[in-house]
């Protein structure tokens, strides 16, 4: 309790300054003493790998403050209470309490699995966002797309399109070895679209994501997102996965 | 598609399910309710003579500044002036000399909905509709409670005006992505070509809160008319409540919704149900006035056989 306490207080610490470094001292120690009485995880925020302001032009500090502060602590928070509920509904047990959780559990658990994704997936330029995939992604790409353009062209257009909120997605099909692109509708993981899908690459198309600084041009925001695409990231993820 | 379907709110949960979702989730006139079509206006193409109707974006019934502080004029310069227009720009281009051309707005929103298998331009035309549902669903200086016969149906169905107050907010805040929160006036119907309710009342109908996800709106559901609705996609109050969506739903009650627009639209909803009664019973009555032909088709055909 006295890591979480410690945590708290440099969070907000950090808050008030307005500038957030990253944490990951204090998130390991805090990691590790998330566990409630009853031996549930209990989640908590990931630390970004890079500074709010990091990714501007593209995406300013603001709404990546919002994003990550407000939006993703929110679905946390609401996972946890989801879990704790269900594990008090199991115990008593209360079958129809059970089965009414389960919406909230795709959406919280699905906000915090998307956003988890979505920070990794992104990166500064001078740390070599935007920079095109490399070896067997780039050839993976090449092959399932015609081109990584292609594939860019592909994404913004099935982004654009995706009415309402939603992600778009690059992932793997592990039983079929291909790459895909999908969509997925409000919180929903990836994984809902088939249990041997793997998300290598998730761009978020809620409003938040983008509202503060594109406004009702969606596809703006799409076309710059990729100067801060973490191809780094995909790539070990699609190594790990393919092999 | 159950995403389709209606979802009753419900407000009676001991597992308070509300606190699991977050949020992310209009001066009025009784002739303004369906859209009204330009007579005729020329095509952009210089070449082409024909004359096509259009629909228009029509402005919200108050200046874009009148509902400041609480939605401020830049939201309404976007969410009007470049969302709905958007909406309503894409939509004449979709239906261009196509079967969907030259319907009004609400029956292109029924049409294109297809029994839930929509058609291309379904969100176009319902997302039309829906934004000028809901600037005439607000007025400057409105909230409040509402009065009269609305007053009444509201206590009768949801047991009291902060018991109404309580579910739609709930709806409201549980939507789980982009969509609408609707106050609605349920016809009791049975949904079924040949059989009536012999003893149907008007005590049958019902006031219902109800939610839709992105496009979807009650008309699409046979027998709901809507009276009043909220819009939660995070474009309606991101530049003024940020994240803070149950802020906006809150203040939208308390100080933006039109009563009077509310309850003159149930007062259409009524004469509209007594006009549709009165046709479907004016029906019956033809029917029931030449029997004999029906009757004979069938045997001439099979003699035909």
């Amino acid at each position: 309790m006295a890591a979480r306490a410690l945590l708290s207080r440099r969070t907000l610490a950090s808050v008030l300054r307005n500038d957030a470094k990253p944490l990951r001292v204090g998130f390991a120690a805090a990691a590790a003493a998330t566990h409630s009485r009853r031996g549930l995880h209990v989640y908590t925020l990931p630390d970004l790998d890079y500074d709010y302001g990091a990714l501007e032009p593209v995406i300013s500090g603001e709404i990546m403050q919002l994003h990550h502060q407000k939006h993703h602590q929110t679905y946390i928070t609401n996972y946890n209470k989801a879990l704790e509920q269900l594990q008090s509904s199991i115990a008593k047990p209360d079958s129809s309490a059970v089965v009414k959780l389960q919406s909230a559990i795709k959406f919280n658990g699905g906000g915090h699995i998307n956003h988890s994704i979505f920070w990794k997936n992104l990166a500064p330029a001078r740390e070599g966002g935007g920079e095109p995939p490399k070896g067997s992604l780039g050839w993976a790409i090449d092959t399932h797309f015609g081109s990584f353009e292609a594939l860019i062209q592909k994404v913004n257009a099935e982004g654009a399109a995706l009415q309402g909120s939603g992600w778009v997605w690059l992932g793997l099909d592990k039983e079929l070895k291909r790459l895909v692109v999908e969509t997925t509708p409000n919180q929903d993981p990836l994984v809902t679209k088939g249990p041997n899908l793997v998300p290598l690459l998730g761009i978020d198309v809620w409003e938040h994501a983008y509202y503060l600084q594109y406004k009702n041009v969606r596809p703006d925001y799409l076309k710059n997102i990729w100067k801060v695409i973490n191809w780094k990231y995909a790539s070990e993820v699609y190594e790990k996965e393919s092999s | 598609m159950n995403l389709l379907l209606p979802s009753t709110a419900s407000s009676s949960s001991s597992l308070s399910p509300s606190a699991l979702f977050p949020c992310y989730s209009h001066g009025f006139s009784s002739s303004s309710f369906k859209f009204s079509k330009k007579e005729s206006r020329c095509t952009r193409k210089a070449k082409r003579t024909e004359i096509t109707a259009k629909f228009e974006l029509k402005p919200p019934p108050y200046p874009l500044n009148a509902l400041e502080p609480i939605m401020s004029q830049e939201t309404l310069e976007y969410h009007w002036g470049k969302h709905h227009r958007t909406y309503v720009d894409n939509l004449n281009r979709q239906i261009d000399g196509t079967d969907l051309d030259g319907n009004s707005l609400e029956d292109t929103v029924v049409i294109s909905y297809n029994k839930g298998d929509i058609l291309p331009a379904f969100n176009n035309a319902a997302q039309a509709w829906n934004h000028d549902f809901f600037w005439e669903s607000m007025k400057p200086g409105g909230g409040g409670k509402p009065s009269g016969d609305l007053l009444k149906l509201i206590e009768r169905d949801f047991g009291s005006f902060e018991k109404f107050l309580d579910e739609f907010k709930t709806a409201a805040s549980t939507q789980f992505g982009s969509g609408w929160a609707w106050l609605a006036y349920k016809e009791s119907r049975l949904d079924v070509g040949n059989a009536v309710n012999p003893l149907r009342s008007d005590e049958d109908n019902k006031l219902v809160v109800v939610k839709t996800p992105n496009a979807v709106n009650p008309l699409v559901w046979n027998y709901y008319h809507p009276l009043l609705t909220i819009d939660i996609w995070e474009h309606a109050y991101f530049i003024d409540f940020q994240n803070g969506c149950r802020n906006y739903i809150s203040v939208f009650m308390d100080k933006l919704v039109s009563w009077e627009a509310v309850s003159l639209r149930l007062e259409q909803a009524k004469a509209r149900i007594m006009e549709r009664e009165e046709e479907a019973e004016r029906k019956r009555r033809e029917e029931e006035e030449k029997p004999t032909i029906s009757k004979a088709t069938p045997e001439l055909w099979t003699q035909n056989e």
